[in-house]
């Protein structure tokens, strides 16, 4: 066998990791969180069907959906029914989306990776970021082929407002894809999370205007809907796409989708990290 | 290499309304020295897996402290991550993704350039007989590929120790066998220390230079295998007599023997199942009559010949040398091979095997306690077979 030529106590032990340099926290970080990314995406890949059902999504919403609303568009209080629809399309996405990014994680739980993962040296934060990555990129080709077909279908918004709108959403999807991936690694059971997430999904899709705006219901309901954090984010991204970059409602839409985000970030860290997941 | 003192980890269950509090591990201490192959003996539940799990750093113990290869398990988790290996029961691997991918992948999560990860991975598959199934995905392996397959990624760094978690389990006995040549390896190979768990006990025997025994979350013996074999009071001697008028005979003779040869504390209710009905150290029942004798193989021929000369003659005669369920049932008053199973009532019962076998409930032998022994001349309702099955199912 190949390591008799290794001499035997001079081999294996001394010669591990020690004579890896180490890297500075920063650059550790980008590289775990990186060799997690891409074993996610290489999975993700190997399994093409739910990347292209990810894809036909937002295209369907578009075609399906978008058509309807353009009579009533008036009533709403817009001009534009696309530069109405695709934000509230674009945060649908990120959220529904990434609040089913947990389910693979259970899987992989399951077959004991996230404790090999565990008792490795790498960064905890990276472990659930690294597939982070993987959620927000999903989200970031879905959103552009949703702005771009936008587009084709007579939507009008500036770039500016375009990207930033964009970068919500994607902070808002992340929130949701990392606090999907704590609910997974806390339940650690399909059975529980998906009466648990169908619990959540509703009342957000029904209270953060992402079909129709909250404003055309009656005081009670908006009232009600202030209290949804994504409604904030939902309307932040309307009057980006709109172009109103200076607006208070762009502000607070923006303060929310970071605040989810950092939060959701640290509850995720806290499962990868805490002894007992 | 390892050193844990007064470890505790308590679990909070809850069923209904009421919580209760499980303490699955209850004040371990351990020592494991460089370079040796500890085994890690206990049934399901005995706190294992909690043990190991303290150990690699992925539960904080409740109380107690832990060093592990020079470092605090609970402080330096991190210089501990680096110097250790694990391979837990689940494995690692995912199944849809390619074997070698994910080696390499774990491989440099230790920091490790991906150049070096590959060298090395492809190099232990080569060793460990996984030649050409570099971009196989786990699913389509056998359980022992996929096993060694696990060993791979918690060596790919080369770690000093090693921590395997029930290695062997649901393997068939050939690719256990092959296992444990791998596992032999680590140590003799590579020089690493190896901190195993199983509830084999032909496994914890075969592999290790040590075996620490726990029970209830408390390690109740630790020495090498010969020892504490050494402490059930030697071998079993079972005789079986032609006649069964010339059993009482033959047991008179056996029990001068054990009384010549010195027998163990073991050999009494602790070691064999149901007492017996000559009143202490042998056994008699049908046409058998068993009792430990201390090196048996040197007082068996004296005792065939006394046998001869008396005229008793005998059907069988069988020496067996005490095994590793023994002891534990000498330690904890069970059997391992049935806690080991999974039926917690039956470990609850305290004493085990015996005459729960037979479903005749009238017979008055069903009663633990009161078991074995019956009257030379069998009745129809107790055949023989039924009788003897307490009894062989505990000495195998």
């Amino acid at each position: 066998m190949t390591t008799s030529t290794v001499p035997v106590g001079a081999s294996a032990p001394s010669a591990g990791p020690a004579d890896v340099p180490p890297l500075g926290s920063a650059r550790r970080f980008l590289r775990d969180s990186g060799i997690v990314f891409r074993r996610q995406l290489r999975m993700n890949l190997r399994n093409p069907a739910w990347v292209i059902i990810g894809m036909l999504q937002p295209v369907l919403y578009l075609l399906l959906f978008g058509p309807l609303l353009e009579p009533l568009i008036g009533q709403l209080g817009a001009t534009n029914a696309y530069t109405f629809f695709v934000p509230g399309m674009l945060v649908q996405l990120g959220v529904f989306g990434a609040f089913f990014a947990g389910f693979s994680l259970i899987g992989e739980w399951r077959e004991g990776v996230i404790e090999a993962e565990r008792v490795t040296p790498a960064n905890r934060t990276a472990l659930l970021v690294g597939r982070l990555y993987r959620d927000l990129l999903q989200l970031l080709v879905q959103a552009l082929i949703l702005v771009g077909l936008g587009f084709a279908l007579g939507m009008d918004a500036s770039v500016g407002g375009l990207v930033l709108g964009v970068l919500l959403t994607l902070l808002l999807g992340g929130a949701c894809a990392a606090a999907s991936n704590a609910l997974a690694l806390t339940t650690k059971s399909e059975d529980v999370m998906a009466p648990v997430i169908n619990m959540v999904m509703l009342p957000v899709l029904l209270l953060s205007g992402i079909l129709l705006p909250m404003t055309i219901g009656p005081a009670w309901l908006q009232t009600a809907s202030d209290f949804m954090p994504i409604r904030w984010v939902v309307d932040g991204v309307r009057t980006s796409f709109a172009g109103d970059l200076a607006s208070s409602t762009l502000l607070w839409g923006t303060v929310w989708a970071l605040g989810l985000f950092a939060a959701a970030v640290w509850w995720g860290t806290a499962t990868f990290r805490r002894e007992n997941a | 290499m390892i050193r844990a003192r007064g470890l505790v980890q308590t679990f909070r269950s809850r069923q209904g309304r009421t919580t209760s509090e499980v303490r699955a591990v209850d004040g371990v201490d351990l020592d494991v020295e460089d370079g040796e192959v500890v085994g890690f003996l206990g049934p399901n539940g005995a706190g294992k897996t909690t043990t190991l799990r303290i150990l690699t750093t992925l539960l904080r113990p409740t109380a107690g402290t832990a060093t592990v290869a020079g470092h605090d398990v609970a402080t330096q988790a991190e210089q501990v991550r680096r110097s250790i290996g694990y391979v837990s029961q689940a494995g690692g691997a995912f199944s849809g993704a390619r074997a070698g991918d994910e080696v390499v992948d774990h491989g440099m999560l230790y920091g490790l350039p991906r150049r070096v990860v590959e060298e090395r991975g492809r190099a232990l598959f080569s060793q460990l007989d996984l030649e050409g199934l570099w971009t196989r995905t786990p699913r389509t392996m056998s359980g022992g590929q996929k096993r060694r397959l696990d060993i791979v990624m918690g060596i790919v760094h080369e770690p000093r120790l090693v921590f395997l978690d029930e290695p062997t389990t649901g393997l068939d006995p050939q690719a256990r066998a092959n296992l444990w040549e791998h596992i032999r390896g680590l140590r003799d190979r590579r020089g690493a220390t190896v901190l195993l768990t199983t509830h084999y006990l032909d496994e914890a025997d075969a592999l290790s230079d040590r075996i620490v025994i726990i029970d209830h979350g408390r390690v109740v013996a630790s020495d090498t295998p010969a020892a504490l074999k050494e402490q059930v009071a030697g071998d079993l001697v079972d005789l079986e007599v032609e006649d069964p008028a010339q059993r009482a005979e033959a047991a008179a003779r056996l029990e001068r023997l054990v009384a010549q040869a010195g027998a163990g504390a073991g050999a009494g209710p602790g070691a064999t199942p149901g007492p017996s009905s000559s009143g202490g150290v042998v056994e008699q029942d049908g046409r058998h009559v068993r009792a430990r004798v201390r090196r048996a193989g040197r007082a068996v021929p004296g005792l065939l010949r006394e046998l001869d000369a008396a005229g008793v003659a005998l059907a069988s005669i069988e020496v067996v040398r005490p095994t590793l369920d023994d002891v534990f049932l000498a330690l904890t008053g069970r059997s391992l091979r049935d806690t080991g199973g999974s039926s917690p009532d039956a470990a609850a019962r305290g004493s085990t095997t015996s005459s729960t076998t037979s479903s005749t409930t009238s017979s008055s032998s069903t009663t633990p306690g009161s078991t074995t022994v019956p009257q030379p001349t069998p009745t129809p309702s107790a055949p023989t077979a039924s009788t003897s099955t307490p009894t062989t199912g505990a000495l195998r």
